[in-house]
């Protein structure tokens, strides 16, 4: 899975009734061309087309950036948290492994779609791995943070292959933040609806671990 | 973080920005107030505003409504059968029926943001369907644990399945929504049912997908939950 792109892996198994996203903007563009002229709309699409890429690129790269943050993370929690051991080291470690896997398939997919995936950052967890019980209580922060990232992100983005991939990763998110609520004895699910988050909420959050 | 891509993130006119102008403001109907209304929790200082909707055409419309109405189902199910559950007594374990007793009750508020969305968008909601969770109920406690699993397992892959052929994006918010509750609801009970993952240990099957959800598409989700409909 690491190295397959999963652009190309997840259209198998989403059903997405024959439309893309690009197709309807198009579609909704020309609608607008119809009404004002053929030679009015295509600056339009054209603006349009190109806002698009870029949008899904920089959305790809944000989310990036985010799973970097987790799977550093868990990395160094498991070395130096100190009283981790049976199932809580073992979900740190399955945990650290799907960020990792999420980290490759969004690379993959930033440069399938022509962009470059921007490089990891500098991170400095400060006393997150000082205990077990701060260990934990910064994964919910960070797990949580991400469900809200991806569900903040996920309308933004223009093309169904990328929302399906965005899907697939906040859907792991989302088991990951109600484990490690589970393992802290708190309600897994605490909302009814999951709140999405802007991302210059999100950057707010993170920014403390970021150190370059 | 001078060169970070954060820094460069956050320079950046934010996405939504350059949506609404691709967009010029569209107004539409906004079917994720609706459902935002329906959480009863208005901090909105840590929330994405929603972006003014696209212009929706009629048949896209109508295919919004279609996954709706196909959401609404299997949450009027997943909220029957909690019902049921907690009504039978079943569940002995304070633990688990707290558990049960807020699942149950989520999936009542999904149940009813989501006909109040199809009502807003102008649509017929679907009707409640009649069930057959008896013989479930009859296995006992595990039996009982395990299709709750399986239907929220089920539940999440079916959001997941329908996400790419949302038009509008106020519907494609609040489903997106629904569905990360659904996969927490699905892992917590993964989890309470001992299910391994890697195939070893306490906490196996937790994340049955590995790293990656699955989506399912909707004939393969409505043949799943047959067995449950009377």
């Amino acid at each position: 899975m690491a190295s397959s792109p999963l652009v190309a892996a997840q259209p198998v198994t989403i059903d997405i009734k024959g439309t893309t996203r690009e197709a309807f903007l198009v579609r909704a563009t020309l609608a607008a061309g119809a009404t004002y002229g053929a030679l009015s709309a295509t600056p339009y699409i054209t603006r349009a087309l190109a806002q698009d890429s870029g949008g899904d690129v920089d959305i790809l790269n944000y989310a990036l950036t985010l799973e970097y943050l987790e799977n550093e993370f868990y990395a160094l929690a498991v070395k130096q948290v100190k009283g981790l051991s049976g199932d809580v080291l073992k979900l740190a470690k399955e945990l650290r492994d799907n960020e990792a896997e999420h980290v490759d398939a969004l690379a993959a997919t930033v440069k399938k779609l022509g962009g470059t995936p921007v490089k990891k950052p500098g991170f400095d967890f400060g006393g997150a791995f000082a205990s077990r019980t701060a260990f934990l209580q910064t994964a919910n922060v960070l797990e949580d943070a991400g469900v809200s990232a991806y569900n903040g992100a996920g309308p933004l983005i223009k093309s169904v292959d990328v929302l399906a991939a965005a899907g697939s990763i906040v859907q792991v998110e989302a088991r990951h933040a109600a484990l490690i609520r589970l393992v802290r004895s708190k309600p897994p699910a605490p909302l009814a609806f999951d709140k999405p988050a802007s991302k210059a909420a999100i950057l707010k959050k993170v920014t403390p671990f970021i150190t370059s | 973080m001078t060169d970070s891509a954060l820094r460069e993130l956050a320079d950046d006119p934010s996405s939504r920005k350059r949506f609404l102008k691709m967009m010029g403001g569209a107004g539409a109907v906004s079917a994720f107030g609706v459902l935002l209304a329906a959480c009863g929790d208005d901090d909105d200082k840590d929330t994405a505003s929603t972006p003014a909707a696209a212009s929706t055409s009629a048949e896209d419309m109508k295919g919004d409504l279609h996954i709706l109405n196909y959401a609404l189902t299997l949450e009027y199910l997943e909220a029957e059968f909690y019902k049921q559950v907690i009504d039978s007594g079943i569940v002995k374990d304070p633990k688990v029926g707290s558990i049960a007793k807020q699942f149950g009750e989520t999936e009542q508020a999904h149940v009813e943001a989501l006909i109040a969305t199809v009502k807003k968008l102008g649509g017929t909601p679907a009707t409640k369907p009649k069930t057959k969770f008896q013989p479930t109920l009859d296995k006992g406690l595990m039996a009982v644990l395990e299709t709750a699993a399986d239907v929220e397992n089920l539940g999440a892959a079916a959001y997941l399945g329908a996400a790419g052929g949302i038009k509008n994006r106020d519907v494609l918010a609040a489903a997106l929504s629904i569905h990360s509750v659904e996969a927490r609801h699905a892992a917590a009970l993964n989890q309470l049912l001992g299910r391994g993952f890697g195939g070893k240990g306490g906490l196996s099957g937790t994340l049955p997908d590995g790293a990656f959800g699955k989506g399912m598409d909707e004939a393969s989700v409505l043949k799943a939950v047959q067995p449950f409909l009377a």
